[in-house]
């Protein structure tokens, strides 16, 4: 009985909490807008796209954040227990949300973007070159599972089913387009009154999408082959490699905690000297200090930063999803050709 | 496979094995020295508590400067300073044991790290970032390595002899007067100094396994704190070269495998060590049986 009336004290308490925590949706109660959260940029950025005026978003981890190291505010919680729906990337890469909505009485739709996009496995299965010597790192990503990427269930997120799974699928443009697609779906079926509106604003970015493309295959066509090789500090680029025929080093992990063997860091410095790889990068939020300990050891300058999992604050290059694709294919592209004079 | 094979091949070729293995001499020579006199003080976790305390003062730094490792390696000395000086002050003053006083100050020192951090709003994980690793030393963490062992050595030759009377008796000095006061800070300067130039270089695990595992494998090979001393920093260097080695041929990480090198030759000193070593004491048979 006492327990009773606690837990109905608590519920009382948590939902003035969550009126009061959460200033995106505090008006949007009132102007009966689609109530919609975003794990991290890059999908925040696509769904602000998708949903335009007719929702208000809130996203869990900013630009310039870290997903690996989320922790949830009170605010959070408090975004996901009033959403209408949640949008994930799926691929194991939410481990960070596991209990979210469930501890906040989450009772929206969840949609999964990247559903129906072709998985790749964290160790390459698809034909990636990574020198890991075939051993499993990343305490997170690790384990390896046969696991059939078209016959999940679009609700069933649990990150168990996809440990092994390459969660950057966001890296090949064709990919994005399914996840415009999954979610202007999601927000349509959510909010039938402005469906017109969803498909509109999907159909233009799409095009936006397919235009980036037919740009960056023209780019990288214009690359002798044998200069495709591109060395980064963790495997967040296995899509973009399998997608436009770029091959991709590195010393470390598919996380950014993994740590790497003497013998895999000596590997990658063969083959900038052999191989007369120019093209060196640093990404966003990683630890760059083994890249330039490379450099330094085979005097290949570095060609600037990727962004592989989080877009960069207004003031950086990479304030969209397609700026920040765009801009890692200029870097690339222009450190490639660099080898050729 | 030859030895020139075995041994040297793999730090012939590359600058990086190089730098590691330097590196670690260094560090075995100064975090192996001034570990002794923290295990004999009983404060052998202070690492650990070191590596979270020095987080208000990275957040402070990347505030002021951006990811800079420069700035945040400061700022973090300057916050692990704060925190054994304070403990310490509080220890000297007050019937509070060091430990105690320790573990309060850092778990302080952890929040204000963690308010700044999200206050911030970014959620980059800076002691992720601060932290090294053994194969990415580049040219000026060696030079601070090297200057931070130079420095202790220097500094331990000076108050070696107060400090080994503060260490076996606390009390005595304290009543003593005024010099056990600046060996106590300036002994805890050094472990902090050693502790965050091994963070920024090496990483967590490699420079509180240098500064516990090598001198607690020491103290079963002889009672006198010299010979402690030489042997820790004996098993530091010898650890950093088989550790090496075994992880460019097996490759594997190689912070780990240096450490449980470290972890290999304490078990055997725990075992077999003569003074106090489970075998040697089963052997012995006790003095007294009644």
């Amino acid at each position: 009985m006492l327990l009773r009336r606690v837990t109905l004290a608590a519920a009382a308490l948590s939902a003035s909490l969550s009126l009061f925590l959460s200033p995106d949706f505090a008006s949007a109660a009132d102007s009966g807008k689609l109530r919609v959260v975003a794990s991290f940029s890059i999908l925040g950025d696509l769904t602000a796209r998708v949903g335009g005026d007719d929702i208000t978003l809130h996203v869990l981890v900013g630009p310039g954040s870290d997903a690996h190291v989320y922790r949830p505010t009170p605010g959070d919680a408090a975004a996901i227990a009033d959403a209408d729906v949640i949008v994930l990337n799926g691929l194991g890469f939410e481990g960070f949300l596991d209990r979210l909505p469930e501890s906040a009485d989450f009772s929206g739709k969840t949609v999964i973007a990247s559903d129906g996009v072709t998985a790749r496995t964290a160790d390459g299965e698809h034909g990636s070159h990574g020198i890991h010597g075939g051993h499993p790192e990343g305490h997170d990503h690790t384990g390896h599972e046969d696991h059939d990427a078209h016959d999940h269930d679009a609700h069933d997120h649990d990150a168990h089913d996809h440990r092994g799974m390459d969660p950057h699928a966001w890296q090949d443009l064709s990919n994005a387009k399914i996840y415009v697609s999954n979610i202007a779906r999601a927000l349509s079926d959510a909010d039938p009154a402005n469906i017109e509106d969803y498909k509109a604003r999907a159909a233009a970015l799409i095009a936006e999408i397919d235009a980036l493309e037919t740009r960056t295959r023209a780019a990288i066509a214009a690359i002798p082959e044998e200069r495709r090789i591109i060395i980064t500090n963790h495997d967040a680029f296995g899509y973009f490699e399998d997608a436009y025929g770029v091959t991709f080093l590195s010393a470390s992990g598919i996380s950014t905690d993994a740590e790497p063997d003497p013998k895999a860091i000596a590997a990658l410095i063969d083959v900038i000297r052999e191989e007369g790889v120019t093209a060196l990068f640093l990404e966003n939020l990683s630890d760059n200090r083994l890249i330039t300990q490379i450099s330094e050891e085979t005097g290949v300058a570095i060609g600037g930063t990727l962004y592989s999992d989080a877009l960069s604050g207004p003031e950086g290059p990479a304030t969209s999803y397609l700026a920040m694709f765009a801009h890692n294919v200029d870097a690339l592209v222009t450190a490639m050709r660099g080898a050729t004079n | 496979m030859s030895l020139y094979d075995l041994l040297i091949a793999p730090f012939a070729d590359y600058a990086f094995m190089q730098r590691a293995l330097v590196g670690n001499i260094a560090l075995s020579a100064s975090a192996a020295s001034i570990g002794v006199f923290l295990v004999i003080r009983r404060m052998s976790l202070m690492g650990d508590a070191m590596a979270h305390a020095i987080l208000p003062g990275a957040a402070a730094g990347y505030l002021i400067a951006g990811f800079s490792l420069f700035a945040m390696t400061l700022g973090g000395l300057l916050a692990g300073l704060l925190v054994a000086i304070s403990s310490g002050l509080v220890a000297r003053a007050t019937p509070l044991r060091e430990d105690a006083s320790l573990a309060s100050f850092y778990l302080i020192s952890l929040s204000i790290g963690v308010l700044i951090v999200s206050l911030e709003g970014s959620n980059v994980d800076l002691l992720h970032l601060l932290f090294g690793s053994v194969l990415a030393i580049n040219q000026d963490a060696l030079v601070l390595m090297a200057s931070v062992a130079s420095v202790t050595l220097v500094v331990l030759a000076l108050v070696l002899r107060p400090l080994v009377a503060e260490c076996l008796d606390p009390g005595f000095l304290r009543h003593a007067g005024g010099s056990g006061r600046f060996v106590h800070f300036a002994f805890l300067c050094l472990v902090v100094l050693n502790f965050v130039a091994g963070f920024h270089a090496l990483g967590t695990l490699m420079a509180v396994g240098m500064m516990v595992l090598a001198p607690s494998a020491a103290r079963f090979w002889s009672e006198s704190l010299g010979a402690q001393i030489a042997l820790s920093v004996l098993f530091a260097v010898t650890s950093s070269i088989i550790g090496l080695v075994i992880s460019w041929h097996a490759a594997v990480p190689s912070g780990p495998a240096i450490t449980l090198t470290l972890g290999i030759i304490y078990a055997i000193s725990v075992l077999g060590g003569p003074f106090g070593g489970i075998l040697t004491g089963l052997i012995r048979r006790p003095h007294l049986q009644s």
